[in-house]
């Protein structure tokens, strides 16, 4: 079976516990896009994520993902192709390592269980590290980082995965000016070289200016497609004005 | 060998055997699941013991590391059923199967080495008394051998398992993403720690198991940025300590174990204050100095 797009979800409905917070969600993200997922908070944006890695079990749908030779695959086939940033990394920050190591996991995956990173590995994370603008923080603890660093040096570690898929929920969260524009340089930088990009955005103002796709989310898909076809401001506050209890509400 | 030459080489290889899981239980945060684990194992042991009906076999030990891995599962599923806390999960399983394996000893096995003191409080002094011998040649002290390959085996994990222990630890998400399961890490460390507890009952008893588990390891937390060092300050410190137990508990002419865990709980606290990196004298010292950095800028503004 052989798909067009790079990542496709087919009747996606999620639930934790008995309540549905994903219904039917059925979506195409193009390979070499930078696509915007956008939505009020408790959407469902990271909760779609979360499916689409095997994070969460989904009741019904399937994600598949398109490999090198075009062919369907399923997550788990693909694992060390895909990298992803969550919204809040959940890491012990008094672990005892710096940020040069934290960068350097990003290479474990092509590694495989017992070997250990090789020169090749460290110079990968050195780049990465220069490419978020922290080569100075490299032998850092990593608990001596503002929030703004910390998200940088867990972006270059995803960029060390070499991955053909990124995803990030909320890269954008919480940072300067100066490194929303380190980051979305890489992440076009990304695109350009073929990779897909999707990013949980909420800056509704940046939209145009930083995508090529975006979908709207809130429980179901409200809308999806190009960024100049699609984003409007009718979208936007069926998006945003949607009681998500009472069903369409306004 | 002399007598204490012997006594310390136990106390080495001990103390080295329990600091070294003992590093990623500190940094996991599960000591107290390990205090818990040191404890339930005596219900494996009392249960095979009941089954062989010898001290000496190793069904001893399989079945006490048995225990020790269903402790850990036990207390987890407790903790994600009931929503919990792990603390209140433990208070549940700790109990329970330590006051079965005491109440079990207590009916059936009163006149048996497996008495509640000698299970608390293990000794040191009699370790030498038990020994191999092979073929009438006398191989040295048993606790020796069991502990030493028990050293080796926790020694060969972590050198083969450094990665996947660090990344589990540290980032169990991205692990798991990855493709490295931090369940079979999570459940391999806790099966060596039971091991472990086992091995060192005999010599150390296991009130004072915990005692060599987490304090060298907190000690080389406190010391390092590094993981690798952390591990070798830890392996170093459980050596200082133990060397230097021995020698004051023959001073003194009291419990050796004991006297291990005294000296280890208090160069514990001596890096709690004094720790270059992280100490509270340290922190103290900058905190003064920042203050009168302060007090200096605001001066000239003023
Ligand atoms: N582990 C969980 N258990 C139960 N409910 C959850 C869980 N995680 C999320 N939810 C619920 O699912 C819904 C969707 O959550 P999700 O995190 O996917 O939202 P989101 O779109 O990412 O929001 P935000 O913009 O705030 O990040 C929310 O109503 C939330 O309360
Ligand atoms: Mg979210």
């Amino acid at each position: 079976m052989k798909k067009e797009s790079a990542i496709q979800i087919d009747k996606l409905t999620v639930a934790y516990e008995a309540q549905p917070v994903l219904l039917n969600i059925s979506l195409a993200f193009k390979k070499g896009k930078m696509t915007a997922i956008v939505g009020p908070n408790g959407a469902g944006k990271s909760t779609m994520i979360k499916a689409m890695l095997g994070l969460v079990e989904p009741v019904t749908g399937e994600v598949v993902y398109q490999d090198v030779d075009q062919e369907a695959v399923s997550y788990k086939e693909l694992k060390n192709r895909i990298a992803y940033v969550p919204q809040n990394t959940s890491v012990d920050w008094d672990f005892p390592t710096t940020v040069r190591d934290v960068v350097l996991m990003g290479r474990y995956g092509h590694l495989g269980w017992f070997k250990r990173p090789k020169n090749k590995d460290r110079e990968i994370a050195r780049q990465m590290l220069l490419k978020v603008g922290l080569p100075s923080f490299a032998s850092r603890q990593i608990s001596q980082l503002s929030g703004g660093q910390r998200q940088r040096v867990f972006l270059a570690r995803a960029l060390a995965q070499e991955a053909d898929v990124y995803i990030m929920d909320e890269p954008l969260a919480g940072v300067d000016m100066k490194t929303e524009h380190i980051i979305m340089k890489l992440l076009k930088q990304l695109v350009a070289e073929g990779k897909t990009v999707l990013v949980v955005h909420h800056d509704l103002q940046t939209v145009e200016e930083y995508f090529d796709d975006i979908v709207f989310i809130n429980q179901e898909v409200i809308a999806a497609g190009p960024v100049d076809e699609t984003f409007d401001k009718q979208t936007v506050k069926k998006t945003y004005h949607r009681d998500r209890n009472l069903g369409e509400g306004e | 060998m002399s007598m204490i030459t012997e006594i310390t080489l136990i106390a080495v290889v001990v103390a080295v055997a329990c600091a070294l899981p003992g590093v990623f239980l500190v940094l996991r945060g599960v000591t107290m699941v390990s205090d818990a684990i040191t404890h339930t194992v005596l219900l494996g042991i009392v249960l095979a013991f009941f089954i062989t009906q010898d001290l000496n076999s190793p069904l001893l030990m399989i079945g006490a590391t048995l225990v020790g891995v269903a402790t850990v599962w036990l207390i987890e599923t407790i903790q994600r059923s009931a929503l919990v806390s792990t603390d209140a999960a433990i208070g549940i399983v700790f109990p329970l199967f330590f006051s079965i394996a005491i109440i079990l000893i207590t009916l059936y096995a009163g006149d048996v080495h497996l008495d509640e003191d000698a299970v608390l409080m293990g000794d040191l002094a009699f370790a030498p008394f038990r020994r191999v011998d092979v073929f009438g040649l006398d191989m040295g002290p048993q606790s020796l051998w069991v502990m030493s390959v028990i050293l080796v085996m926790n020694a060969l994990f972590i050198f083969f398992f450094y990665k996947e222990l660090k990344i589990t630890t540290f980032d169990p998400a991205f692990a798991a993403a990855l493709g490295f399961t931090p369940m079979i890490i999570h459940y391999a460390l806790m099966t060596l720690v039971s091991l472990t507890a086992v091995g060192a009952y005999d010599s150390v008893g296991s009130i004072l198991i915990v005692g060599f588990m987490v304090g060298p390891a907190l000690s080389g937390y406190l010391l390092t940025h590094s993981l690798k060092k952390m591990i070798s300050i830890t392996v170093l410190i459980a050596v200082v300590n133990s060397v230097s137990g021995v020698q004051l508990a023959f001073f003194f002419d009291t419990t050796i174990a004991g006297m291990i865990a005294v000296v280890t709980g208090f160069t514990t606290l001596l890096v709690l204050v004094f720790s270059p990196r992280k100490g509270l004298y340290k922190q103290q010292l900058n905190q003064k100095r920042a203050r009168k950095l302060l007090d200096k800028r605001i001066k000239t503004l003023t």
